[in-house]
């Protein structure tokens, strides 16, 4: 079996008095594209709010593995190899090149320009706008620069919260597309999203239920599960 | 892309530069020495302001802590230490940089709570300062008068020093990984930290960095005038100053600052000496305008047609 990039296991969290997570875990192997699917309010954001350490588990252990980081700051597990993608992920006061500077700021320079090229090479809009603002550009035109930018430091994995949020179907093909190529590459990914399409990413799917784990397994498994496949798929 | 880079750090550089040289010949050929250093270090304190306004998004109005806080470690030191005015010159900056360390936890607050609280810490350390019964030690309300380390020209020289070693830091934070880092703190300091970026580490760099400027202004200062009381040094328009002439300028670049202090201290030498009466009215004016119409300073005018100001 692989080596495993992410363990996230009973792990109970919330906002103030309010519970979200109820036991939720999720693991992630090298190389591996794991989709974490969820409806509204399931406390997908919440669970990787914990593992990337923007929100204290009151409860359970994230491992980065072989580290325990459950008690970790977010910059801290960022350095030690996570990327984290969310809605909020651009400075809009900073042009598309410095974006993709921060984000792979703590790499050596040159292995940063090489980087950085590459990644122009996989987002050519990014590449003809090197000297726009962040603020200056569309939802669309955000989204890649944001995945762009976790990207910058060559992660060992991937984290991404929603990143069909927002956008046309259009921009999710051409998303998913992107994403899909660094998934041959190798990269090692997690992504929580209520948009079926991603699952054509997935190499392992979890499902979340008001805060727990539901369901582990295969995109098949899933679709073989017939309350499952009319929850996420629609269909009888 | 990195000969881009570095053109513009040495455009940044030459503009310290000129500054700087400009700054010294005006000495020989301009007789109001005074209003010279008044400049210098307006100068030197907005581009302070600006390190920790501009580039975490802090707003500190009790700036003026800082700067009197190095006025009275200056003074404490030459006259309880009997140093030369080199070496308190170092009790000024250390003065300063206590002085941020305790009040480091400030940072947790944002926006006005932060800017409220900074310029109470600033009136607590005035009303240490000035408190009679310490008259032994600081002399209380009544002044320091430090006589035997006048030296007016000296102190111009270092002062501005102190304006060409700051301008670099600006030029190196607007050029560095470092400098970004800043600024994506300001941005957004959860999408900073999920960068890996440290936020605690940037912000405390950019405050101490910060508050040292406006020790050492605050240290040299008290050199250069050698008699003054604390209502000089803790004198919260020096804050609002520093303040208004970096907004004016606008923050983060090099230049706002520069044009803010020359252009807005410039009318008010200007008109406080030509038409005192109209004064206050244009100033306030010229201010209010600036607000309503040039919210991110004069730089704006260009940075909002995608035009890079040094």
């Amino acid at each position: 079996m692989a080596e495993t990039v992410l363990r996230a296991e009973g792990i109970e969290a919330g906002y103030g008095r309010v519970q979200v997570l109820w036991g939720a875990g999720v693991t992630v192997r090298a190389k591996e594209s794991v989709v974490l699917l969820g409806t509204n309010g399931a406390g997908k954001t919440t669970l990787l709010k914990v593992i990337v350490g923007l929100l204290p588990a009151w409860k359970g252990h994230v491992f980065l593995d072989p580290d325990e980081v459950t008690t970790w700051r977010t910059d801290r597990r960022v350095r030690r190899g996570l990327a984290y993608m969310s809605e909020i992920g651009v400075f809009p006061g900073l042009t598309i090149e410095e974006n993709l500077r921060v984000g792979g700021q703590f790499i050596e320079k040159s292995a940063l320009k090489s980087r950085m090229d590459e990644l122009y090479g996989y987002f050519p809009d990014l590449a003809e706008r090197r000297s726009t603002l962040g603020g200056a550009l569309s939802g669309g035109q955000r989204k890649m620069l944001g995945i762009a930018k976790a990207l910058a430091s060559s992660p060992k994995l991937l984290v991404m919260d929603e990143p069909s949020a927002g956008l046309s179907p259009l921009f999710v093909s051409q998303v998913i597309q992107v994403l899909s190529k660094f998934r041959e590459q190798g990269l090692a990914m997690l992504i929580a999203e209520q948009n079926v399409a991603f699952l054509d990413l997935a190499d392992r799917v979890f499902t979340l239920e008001g805060g727990r784990i539901r369901f582990e397994g295969s995109v098949a498994e899933l679709e073989a599960d017939d309350s499952l496949h009319k929850a996420y798929f629609g269909l009888s | 892309m990195r000969s881009s880079r570095a053109r513009r750090a040495l455009l940044d550089a030459a503009i310290a530069a000129i500054v700087v040289a400009g700054m010294a010949i005006a000495r020989g050929v301009y007789s109001n020495e005074l209003m010279l250093f008044n400049f210098i270090m307006f100068l030197t304190l907005s581009q302070g302001l600006n390190i920790i306004y501009g580039f975490t998004g802090y707003l500190p109005f009790g700036y003026v802590g800082f700067f009197g806080a190095g006025a009275y470690g200056f003074a404490l030191a030459v006259m309880h230490l009997h140093l030369p005015a080199l070496a308190a010159m170092g009790c000024a900056g250390l003065a300063a940089l206590v002085l941020s360390v305790i009040l480091l936890p400030l940072l947790r607050l944002s926006g006005a709570y932060f800017a409220i609280a900074s310029m109470a810490a600033a009136q607590a350390l005035y009303e240490v300062i000035a408190n009679p019964d310490l008259e032994t030690v600081t002399k209380g309300p009544y002044g320091v008068s430090l006589a035997g380390v006048f030296a007016p020209a000296a102190s111009y020289y270092l002062a501005l020093a102190i304006l060409a070693a700051t301008l670099l830091v600006v030029v190196w934070l607007r050029n560095s990984r470092f400098g970004m880092s800043l600024q994506a703190i300001r941005d957004d300091s959860v999408s900073a930290s999920m960068a890996g970026i440290s936020v605690v580490r940037g912000r405390t760099v950019a405050w101490t960095l910060s508050a040292l400027i406006a020790g050492l202004v605050g240290g040299v200062f008290a050199w250069h005038i050698s008699v003054f009381y604390p209502d000089t040094a803790f004198d919260l328009s020096v804050s609002i100053f520093a303040t208004v002439f970096l907004l004016f300028g606008g923050a983060t670049t090099l230049v706002g600052p520069l044009l803010g202090v020359f252009i807005l201290y410039g009318v008010y030498n200007v008109i406080g000496i030509a038409v005192p009466q109209y004064f206050q009215f244009t100033y306030g004016a010229l201010i209010v305008l600036l607000v309503l119409f040039l919210p991110n300073g004069l730089v704006s005018l260009l940075t909002s047609r995608g035009i890079r100001v040094p």
